[in-house]
């Protein structure tokens, strides 16, 4: 059964930007690239500010849960900054993604990339954090600015995440 | 639901276009579907996937996931990309008789 208003016209393009740089900041971000590809859409993902570890070829195996300011993780805060505690969530979570058949985020982004959606860096954060292109997985396909992003995303949805 | 004609047989198809009854299919009825969705003639990849995803379907209740398909079909997640350019889970599993797949990945 389907969802969509048959009065609707389906969604035919989505811009995701993912802000964020742990593990739960990055995974709704490709899930729904993953999913817009899935469907049919055209696709293309945008990683700005701390997002960029997502992509980051040293950093993109160390996403971790935040485990301090974050009350759905129903665990004291002075605990949640207790040493391995981030590492601790990290392993439980990633475990039970496995059994969900949800890849790893290396994974998940190779996988991405081979669906043919594009994957796109920052331009502003890019030069913050003093990064280069060559700091990046070989699934981002170019560093951009703002107004590059918004001519990338006319004619369809934009997701921030 | 609605009655498609595939192959000069009557199928119950849902809103989407699914079969509701997967033993009804034939191979024939695939043919005539993907020409319908844009493939001039299903080549051995395109079957590769449609009979994994059939096999798939009867052993699990289920299709599999774009996923899965990469890693077991045979064929991996870029040339499926290309087979199936609507979405490869979707597309060959309405091509090949069976439900849309549940799942997020």
């Amino acid at each position: 059964m389907g969802f969509r208003d048959p009065n609707t016209e389906p969604i035919k393009k989505v811009s995701i930007i993912i802000s964020k740089g742990s593990l739960e900041g990055i995974y709704p971000g490709l899930i729904m690239a993953n999913g817009a590809r899935a469907e049919g859409m055209e696709a293309n993902l945008f990683f700005t500010f701390f997002g960029l570890d997502a992509i980051h070829r040293k950093r993109i195996e160390h996403i971790k849960v935040a485990t301090v300011g974050n009350p759905a993780m129903h665990i004291p805060t002075l605990l949640g900054g207790l040493p391995g505690m981030s590492a601790l969530a990290t392993h439980m979570m990633s475990k039970k993604m496995d059994e969900l058949d949800i890849p790893p985020i290396p994974e998940f982004i190779e996988m991405i990339g081979d669906t043919g959606a594009g994957m796109y860096a920052c331009k502003a954060s890019v030069d913050m954090f003093g990064m280069s292109k060559d700091d990046f997985v070989e699934q981002v396909s170019d560093i951009i600015t703002v107004g590059d992003f918004y001519d990338m995303a006319a004619g369809g949805e934009i997701i921030f995440t | 639901m609605s009655t498609a004609t595939y192959a000069g047989v009557a199928v119950t198809v849902n809103d989407e276009g699914f079969f509701e009854d997967p033993s009804v299919w034939t191979p024939a009825m695939a043919e005539e579907m993907a020409k319908a969705d844009g493939i001039d003639a299903l080549t051995a990849d395109h079957w590769t996937v449609l009979e994994f995803m059939r096999k798939e379907y009867f052993e699990k209740g289920t299709g599999p996931t774009v996923r899965v398909l990469g890693k077991n079909s045979g064929v991996d997640v870029k040339a499926l990309y290309q087979l199936f350019p609507k979405g490869p889970a979707k597309m060959a599993a309405r091509l090949a008789g069976i439900p849309k797949p549940k799942g997020c990945i």
